[in-house]
């Protein structure tokens, strides 16, 4: 058989208008694509390009003002209470002056009053954080959103670089399953598992609800929180008006949480 | 081949331990499970997504509300008819599935699956009944 040139172009033709019609035709023959799902903040949930907190430390006289701060948190966040010093777990506690600002400041001939005060200190939610580097697995990142260093806790490998990173001693090692020590569980927050390493969260959780965090609302007004990087938040203008410390910023980790002295 | 009688008995003897459990278990295939809904999650007729959709898929949603909530900080999930869900396994998915043991476990212990959520997340207080 003769076949010429233009016979075998036209079947050819023919045949890729047969092989892509049934993908049009059934594009045509579908009704509108069905809506897709969709995901988005919450609604009133308080926002800020990097949280902040500002500490009076003037207001704390002793031990006894620092308490109930220490339970809101620990308490919310189901943060074991393990007496024995070497696996004990915590959020934010009371450090003297000695230890939370040696390096930055000169301790030599201080006010005894202003060494003896105690002084809250948490994770400081660094704008540059070395345990967010330390991180193998981006357990630990900071939210680009709002600035917060946070832990993912489904992936902590438990390496406890972040520990050793972290020149402030914010992070804890769950050396025990923390369960058993955790007196009533707050059953809208999880608890953690033996093997991760946990912190403050700056109560994201809270944040998303549009309420401050618990260690402020239970400051009475100590403690302040706001948008750093907001000219007109109350945080940024009472670092402007006040003289204020931040821990080790020699290390020129930035840290977020300041002290009025 | 002076050895063909053992040969041929220790095939024999292997086969039949090898076949032994489809012999022995014949016809006892064990049913499968089959979950028990709470009255709330009968009253609300349809999960966040489809009933075949939440059979199958259940484990890639629960990893994008992982995902979105803890790294991104997004919270409310909105499915295509509209609804808005709080994305929470405890706070959300357990306020309806309120029954652990005859819902979640039932077919992860008859699929001998062993998700590690309640490591962490609080499961619901055992249901008297």
């Amino acid at each position: 058989m003769d076949t010429s040139r233009r016979r075998i172009l036209q079947l050819l033709g023919l045949s890729a208008a047969a092989l892509a019609a049934p993908p049009v035709l059934d594009a045509l023959a579908a009704g509108p694509p069905a809506a897709e799902p969709k995901i988005g903040p919450a609604k009133g949930a308080l926002t800020a390009k990097q949280w902040a907190m500002l500490i009076d430390t003037r207001k704390f006289k002793s031990e006894a003002d620092i308490e109930p701060l220490v339970e809101a948190c620990h308490t919310i966040h189901n943060v074991p209470k393990i007496d024995f010093k070497r696996w004990e777990i915590k959020w934010l506690w009371a450090a003297e002056y000695q230890h939370a600002f040696s390096g930055t400041t000169s301790l030599r001939f201080i006010a005894d009053e202003v060494a003896h005060r105690p002084y809250l200190v948490l994770c400081n939610h660094c704008e540059n954080p070395p345990c967010v580097r330390a991180c193998p697995t981006k357990a630990t990142f900071k939210r680009p959103s709002d600035g917060i260093v946070m832990m993912d806790f489904h992936r902590c490998i438990g390496c406890r670089f972040c520990m050793a990173a972290c020149p402030f001693g914010a992070r804890s090692f769950n050396y025990r399953d923390p369960r058993p020590f955790i007196k009533e569980t707050n059953k809208l927050f999880p608890t953690r598992m033996k093997g991760v390493v946990e912190k403050c969260n700056f109560c994201s959780e809270r944040l998303a609800e549009g309420k401050l965090p618990a260690c402020v609302e239970a400051s009475g007004g100590k403690l302040k929180f706001g948008d750093l990087f907001d000219e007109g938040s109350e945080v940024r203008k009472l670092i402007q008006t006040n003289f204020t410390i931040r821990r080790k910023v020699n290390l020129g980790t930035e840290p977020a949480v300041y002290y009025i002295v | 081949m002076n050895d063909k009688k053992l040969i041929i008995t220790g095939l024999i003897v292997f086969l039949l331990i090898v076949l032994f459990p489809f012999w022995y278990n014949r016809g006892k295939a064990v049913p499968p499970p089959e979950v028990k809904l709470t009255d709330k999650a009968k009253a609300a007729k349809e999960c966040v997504l489809s009933k075949e959709y939440m059979r199958a898929e259940h484990m890639q949603i629960l990893d994008l509300w992982r995902e979105t909530v803890v790294r991104e900080g997004n919270r409310i999930y909105t499915n295509p008819k509209g609804k808005d869900f709080v994305m929470s396994l405890s706070n959300t998915c357990l306020d309806c599935h309120s029954n652990k043991a005859d819902f979640c476990d039932k077919c992860h212990n008859y699929a001998s699956v062993r998700p590690y959520c309640w490591d962490c997340h609080v499961e619901p207080p055992k249901e008297k009944s």
